[in-house]
């Protein structure tokens, strides 16, 4: 089986090469280059904690093949922005504790600014229907979707910081 | 991921078509949120897998009187068109609460279909809204209706050399209500108990049209063809509303499983029809 080769990712704005066999996930290949802020969940697409932006909507990375993501646009949750300059979804679930042991999290802020995307207003209903696909174990659904709610507004005003 | 397989991603649908022809065992990739899966599971062991990333040829949503689906559109697409909110209110419903959003954005209508799963969200509504499968290779094109698609349990019609590219649906009547309901543990991210769609129109005070489809009660996706039959050409007294809610029911064939007993099933086959009914019936009076 003739199914080894090196392709180019390119991960928050930066060209990355990764020599993968056909079955190796995105999932895997990006832990492989690093990018441990990706996380390894349910990997049948039920927990979304391994959730990443190609060309800026949301996918469970444990769910797409490395080779289907060449050429494209690949955004995890360090992409988005990281201290000193946090994104306003980072910033307001620092500022409302929504996280507990934290491990949800790069998946629920990706797949919350997938969806302010397209839903820049959205209702508390559609934040929860956004993030249907984002399990925490730890419950604490509460100050995450306190939060998108706290972001979208920020966003909304123009406090995009990126 | 274990398991292993070679990869080809072609260009245009000429190119899928030849890889689909060349024999050994081939399975078609589109959104992966089933097939991935189940490659990880060892429940499929394909040598080769034909991606469709790139045909965007097979995506993209066209009102032309009725409305054709690219086989690439995703449930994402669905929930994002004029179009489909228009025509298909109870697909729009499936869609809403199909899996969760990174699903949603992956997975294709064509997919759906393909996987043959019983509980497969978005067949219900495109069974109640008459839609004809397009399959494609080498050697040419043909058009079946959905309800004719599934043999049996994960058994279909389409041939191991055909993708399927499109998905019609026809022009609804004017005056139909078509809805969508999913039993489900919770409203998202979850795998459907009962789910049943209609499709009810209605002229000079009598039931014209009456499509009624049924999910995981039954090895396939299914019309109650006789609960049907009972409706079309009368007005629907409440009694008989709940005669042809237990024809239904007796039409399916749920299995217990780790969700639901058989009997709830059934019985909630019988539930959710009449309730649906009977909103048809007041909505279009």
């Amino acid at each position: 089986m003739s199914n080894e080769k090196t392709i180019t990712l390119r991960i928050n704005g930066k060209a990355a090469q990764a020599t993968v066999p056909a079955h190796r996930t995105l999932l895997e290949a990006l832990r492989g280059l690093g990018h441990v802020e990706v996380k390894c969940g349910c990997e049948k697409g039920d927990c979304g904690a391994c959730a990443v932006l190609i060309d800026g909507t949301a996918v469970d990375s444990c769910l797409t093949l490395a080779w289907m993501a060449e050429g494209r646009e690949i955004t995890t949750v360090v992409g988005l922005g990281s201290g000193e300059a946090m994104h306003p979804l980072q910033q307001a679930f620092s500022d409302l504790g929504a996280a507990q042991c934290g491990y949800c999290i790069p998946g629920m802020i990706i797949a919350a600014d997938s969806m302010l995307r397209q839903t820049p207003d959205p209702t508390e209903e559609e934040i929860r229907i956004g993030l249907s696909g984002n399990l925490c174990r730890c419950t604490g659904y509460v100050k995450i979707f306190d939060a998108v709610g706290e972001a979208a507004a920020v966003m909304r005003d123009g406090g995009e910081t990126k | 991921m274990y398991a292993e397989f070679d990869l080809v991603v072609p260009e245009t649908l000429a190119e899928a078509l030849e890889a689909m022809a060349a024999g050994g065992s081939t399975l078609a990739l589109a959104g992966g949120t089933n097939l991935i899966v189940d490659l990880r599971g060892r429940r499929v062991d394909p040598d080769r897998l034909v991606g469709l990333d790139r045909l965007a040829e097979l995506r993209g949503i066209r009102a032309n009187g009725g409305i054709e689906l690219g086989a690439r559109t995703t449930v994402t697409d669905l929930l994002r068109s004029a179009d489909i909110a228009a025509a298909a209110p109870s697909l729009v419903e499936s869609a809403r609460s199909f899996a969760g959003q990174m699903v949603r954005n992956t997975a294709t209508v064509a997919g759906n279909i393909a996987c043959g799963s019983p509980a497969a969200d978005l067949v219900p509504p495109l069974l109640v809204l008459d839609a004809e499968v397009t399959l494609a290779s080498r050697t040419g094109t043909r058009t079946v209706a959905l309800c004719d698609y599934y043999l049996g349990y994960k058994k279909d019609v389409r041939r191991p050399d055909e993708l399927i590219t499109a998905i019609s649906l026809p022009r609804r009547p004017q005056r139909a209500y078509n809805r969508f309901y999913k039993l489900a543990r919770r409203h998202g991210d979850a795998i459907t108990v009962t789910g049943v769609a209609v499709t009810i129109a209605a002229e000079e005070g009598r039931c014209s049209l009456a499509r009624i489809a049924l999910a995981a009660v039954a090895p396939v996706p299914l019309r109650a063809r006789r609960s049907e039959a009972m409706l079309e050409g009368k007005a629907l007294t409440p009694a008989l509303i709940s005669e042809a809610a237990a024809q239904a029911a007796a039409e399916s064939s749920p299995i217990d499983d780790v969700r639901a007993s058989a009997g709830y099933r059934r019985k909630m086959v019988e539930v959710l029809t009449r309730r649906l009914l009977s909103e048809a019936w007041q909505s279009l009076h």
